[in-house]
């Protein structure tokens, strides 16, 4: 995912309900493999020109500091920037509703089809795959969110808890979470000014 | 009654603990859906976390195999709206508040913070996937081609996702 160069469009007016719906439901059929952050920006930004890309950025902020699925965060944020909270509604449906569908028929055709040794072979080569896929998803986080060494050890220490360790999530995240929040506290510069603010590097990529 | 509830305050749990991605919560979902609540077995949570990796969408819609496996329709109707329900009111509710907050030096702070504690979350995830999907020489193979092909190409993920699947049934029927 390399960097793309900010776009100033001229923003389209707000849609109706419906075309919000429509518009929200074609990227949640349509961002196949993951990404779909990727596919919104083309959509929103560049396609339906509902948001300009500075809105876009500030958005996938809030998203990624929030728990909950980024897409689906991304869907609610921008639904009720256009439409209001119905916007943010019928935004979250429209970009669940295709993939919640079929994975609700996949169950259904894995109760049927899936002790087939033929569909287990398949089953288990992909979970493998899945493996480098949440590796590479890794990377890109934290080439995006790890900016000193003090950041890596949150990381190794998040990870060895919860993997090795098995602590329950929530105590580690709530008690690593605190930690590195203060490691990261607002300190007065010499100037007494607020330390600068340093934003994770370009979101939209 | 009692096993849509059981499915409702499981998935609104595990939905709080997707910072960072659906990756971060997979620790917990594998306790309380193969370990605790026996809904699916460790193989079956795999392969549906897998198969949604192909699924358009976000990533996570996998929650809603779950849901049909133990309860049907309302089984998936139930996990679904559990998941997404509280964290969406969560972000509906800060996304109103953010533009107040846009000079508050914490801001940044909990974002850089809640950085790495994304990513080691995402982490070890991976690795309790990998502990179970990864056991021999072959899964090792198309796990590192799969990272390497995604990490130094612009290649669309599902493409070696299906193609690893394929490699698997032809390797089987050999």
């Amino acid at each position: 995912m390399s960097k793309q160069p900010i776009v100033v469009l001229p923003v389209a007016p707000p849609p109706s309900l419906w075309r919000l719906f429509l518009g929200f439901l074609m990227i949640g059929a349509t961002s196949l493999g993951g990404g779909v952050i990727a596919y919104l920006r083309t959509g929103l930004v560049v396609r339906y020109r509902w948001l300009d890309d500075t809105t876009f950025v500030e958005l996938m902020a809030i998203s990624q500091s929030l728990p909950g699925l980024n897409a689906t965060n991304m869907s609610i944020l921008a639904g009720d920037r256009l439409r209001g909270w119905p916007g943010a509604l019928v935004a979250a449906l429209g970009m669940c509703l295709p993939g919640a569908s079929l994975m609700t028929a996949a169950a259904f055709v894995y109760g049927v089809g899936g002790d087939d040794p033929v569909s287990l072979a398949f089953l288990h080569a992909i979970a493998a795959g899945a493996v480098g896929l949440i590796t590479v998803v890794m990377v890109q986080l934290g080439a995006k969110m790890l900016t000193e060494i003090a950041d890596y050890v949150f990381v190794v220490l998040t990870a060895v808890l919860v993997a090795l360790f098995h602590v329950p999530v929530p105590y580690v995240l709530v008690g690593m979470a605190a930690i590195a929040i203060w490691w990261h506290r607002p300190r007065k510069t010499v100037e007494g000014k607020a330390a600068k603010d340093v934003q994770p590097k370009d979101p939209a990529s | 009654m009692k096993q849509l509830l059981d499915l409702a305050t499981v998935f609104g749990y595990i939905s709080l603990l997707t910072v960072g991605g659906g990756m971060a919560a997979f620790p917990e979902l594998k306790q309380l859906t193969v370990d605790t609540y026996h809904w699916v077995t460790f193989p079956e949570l795999m392969h549906y976390y897998s198969l949604g990796q192909l699924a358009p969408g976000p990533n996570m819609m996998m929650v809603a195999s779950i849901g049909a496996q133990v309860a049907g329709l309302p089984g998936a109707a139930v996990v679904l709206v559990a998941f997404i329900l509280p964290t969406g009111l969560l972000t509906f509710g800060v996304g109103r508040l953010w533009n107040r907050l846009a000079n508050w030096p914490w801001r940044p702070a909990i974002q850089r913070g809640l950085g790495g504690v994304a990513v080691g979350l995402v982490l070890a995830g991976g690795i309790v996937l990998a502990r179970g999907a990864i056991t021999d020489a072959k899964s090792v193979a198309l796990a590192v081609g799969v990272f390497v092909l995604l990490m130094f190409t612009k290649i669309n993920p599902a493409i070696p996702i299906v193609a690893s699947g394929l490699i698997g049934i032809g390797l089987y029927l050999i």
